[in-house]
């Protein structure tokens, strides 16, 4: 198989917490509605966070969804939409020879993955005064690194290779990034792609965000995600999923499925300065890593996707790197999808980067939302603030996800055209 | 507990770990795995809530022991007396 062969996405499967679907996720993202509320976990209290509010039942049996795990839960869910999207029903997955399922793999990008579980199973044996016979079986299988891709085969019947790539919060343009790999050398003929969050289900990460000094706090919890504002002080957490559809343009063609767009070029690097704080030059490469794979220049994206989680300095970086790239690009717009829906972790990337792709048939670029006053110090050639802007040419996106230890991932993806 | 208590706690118990299932048609004496969907996972959550709720420890040599209703019965009620009923899934 060519290693260049062209890569579709035919169908998108999501749940954010403004939006079920990719039409209600659009939508919302069109109409300034956040998805950001009040939230109560154990240890921490009263604090913020982005959350899904999707019925798991449609897709799995009461006993699966009490076996599993969010995480399992929520790639179930986008993995079952991404199929329906695509116009593959499961049962066209699972008999060939459409799609083999020994030839579909499942790709969930992970922040991380256990410590939700781990908590619990603390919390539990805490009751028994630490009695490890009442520590549960399933905190193996709950807690496998694999376990939300691993949950998707169960739940479709999928045979093919199925696991999680952990890549902090870098980690969902990983999913959809490796699933383009896996078809480019021919390993699988389908591939779901993404990332996947369940972090608003473990304390440990709102604890160690206020122990940073990185959680934001607002009066109205719809005004706390505020990249690029100047009053903006911290991350919101959030849980979510996004797995793409992802096809040979060769095969989607064949069987006259809808494209939702190309992925034309990627890249990840790493930063090796910092555990936890950005750096402009590993990000401004990694932009330019993803311009060169997709053989364009910077003036040839019209819209910048950015990573910025709303922290004071992270901004600041971030806002850095892009002028860096994208400053004399006179027709690039910049925007950002965290302002609603507050940070989805491992699923950020392929969650936001969804978010955008209707920009393909609408013409219009999702605002950053929250922007009071802007940060002179974050202030961008374009920056949608607030309104939607409809503009001339929406032909392609970057999507930017960075991660602790200095990860960085851009993913460009073109408007199909033949 | 009585012999009826251990029923109604055990088939609590069963409509926690396969909320799926039917469970009014139950027979007392058919093996549990092959009237209702329940793997040995499950097995060993019922073995855990029993452990929670009642501080009953089932030693794997006695597991085969709670193989149908009538089994658990049999060998829980002893180990139940003087224990009220709870409800698993208020648990």
């Amino acid at each position: 198989m060519p290693s260049h062969a062209r890569i579709a996405i035919t169908g998108v499967g999501l749940c954010s917490p403004n939006g079920e679907n990719l039409g209600e996720f659009r939508r919302n993202l069109l109409e300034g509605v956040s998805g950001v509320e009040a939230y109560s976990i154990r240890h921490v209290g009263e604090t913020l966070a982005g959350v899904c509010h999707f019925d798991t039942l449609r897709y799995q049996k009461k006993k699966e969804a009490r076996r599993g795990t969010r995480a399992g839960a929520i790639a179930i869910w986008c993995a079952n939409q991404a199929l329906e999207h695509a116009g593959l029903k499961p049962a066209d997955v699972a008999a060939p020879p459409r799609y083999a399922s020994e030839r579909t793999g499942v790709y969930t990008g992970i922040t991380e993955h256990g410590n939700v579980e781990t908590e619990n199973q603390i919390h539990e044996v805490a009751q028994y005064g630490f009695d490890m016979s009442y520590w549960s079986h399933h905190h193996n299988p709950r807690t496998v690194a694999n376990n939300p891709a691993g949950e998707v085969t169960l739940n479709l019947g999928l045979r093919g290779p199925a696991y999680s790539l952990g890549g902090a919060c870098a980690a969902g343009n990983l999913g959809l990034i490796h699933g383009m790999q896996m078809l480019q050398l021919g390993l699988v003929d389908l591939a779901l792609g993404g990332g996947v969050s369940e972090s608003i289900h473990t304390f440990g990460i709102f604890a160690s965000f206020r122990a940073q000094g990185a959680l934001a706090r607002h009066a109205d919890p719809r005004k706390a995600s505020r990249p690029f504002d100047a009053a903006r002080n911290g991350i919101v957490v959030a849980e979510g999923g996004c797995l793409f559809a992802l096809e040979r343009l060769e095969d989607a063609l064949a069987r006259k499925a809808k494209i939702y767009g190309e992925v034309v070029g990627y890249h990840v690097n790493s930063d090796a300065t910092d555990f936890v704080l950005p750096d402009s030059a590993g990000q401004e490469a990694c932009m330019r890593g993803a311009l060169a794979h997709a053989r364009l220049s910077a003036e040839d994206i019209d819209v910048v996707n950015t990573h910025a989680t709303s922290t004071p300095s992270g901004d600041i970086v971030e806002a850095t790197a892009v002028r860096s790239v994208f400053d004399g690009a006179a027709r690039t717009h910049v925007n950002n999808t965290k302002s609603y829906i507050g940070h989805a972790m491992g699923a950020a990337g392929a969650l936001e980067l969804a978010g955008n792709l209707p920009s393909f048939d609408d013409g219009l670029v999702h605002p950053t939302i929250n922007v009071d006053e802007l940060d002179p110090a974050c202030a961008l050639r374009n920056l949608v603030v607030n309104e939607p802007r409809r503009i001339p040419r929406a032909d392609t996106i970057l999507n930017m996800s960075f991660g602790m230890l200095g990860i960085n991932s851009a993913v460009v993806v073109r408007r199909f055209a033949g | 507990m009585t012999q009826d208590e251990v029923i109604i706690a055990i088939k609590d118990i069963i409509a926690q770990i396969a909320p799926d299932e039917d469970l009014s048609q139950l027979q007392m004496d058919l093996r549990l795995r092959e009237q209702i969907e329940l793997d040995s996972m499950d097995f060993l959550d019922i073995v855990m809530e029993l452990r929670k709720l009642y501080g009953v420890q089932v030693p794997e040599k006695d597991y085969m022991e709670l193989a149908t209703l009538a089994g658990c019965v049999k060998y829980l009620h002893p180990l139940l007396e003087g224990k009220s009923l709870h409800c698993a899934q208020r648990a």
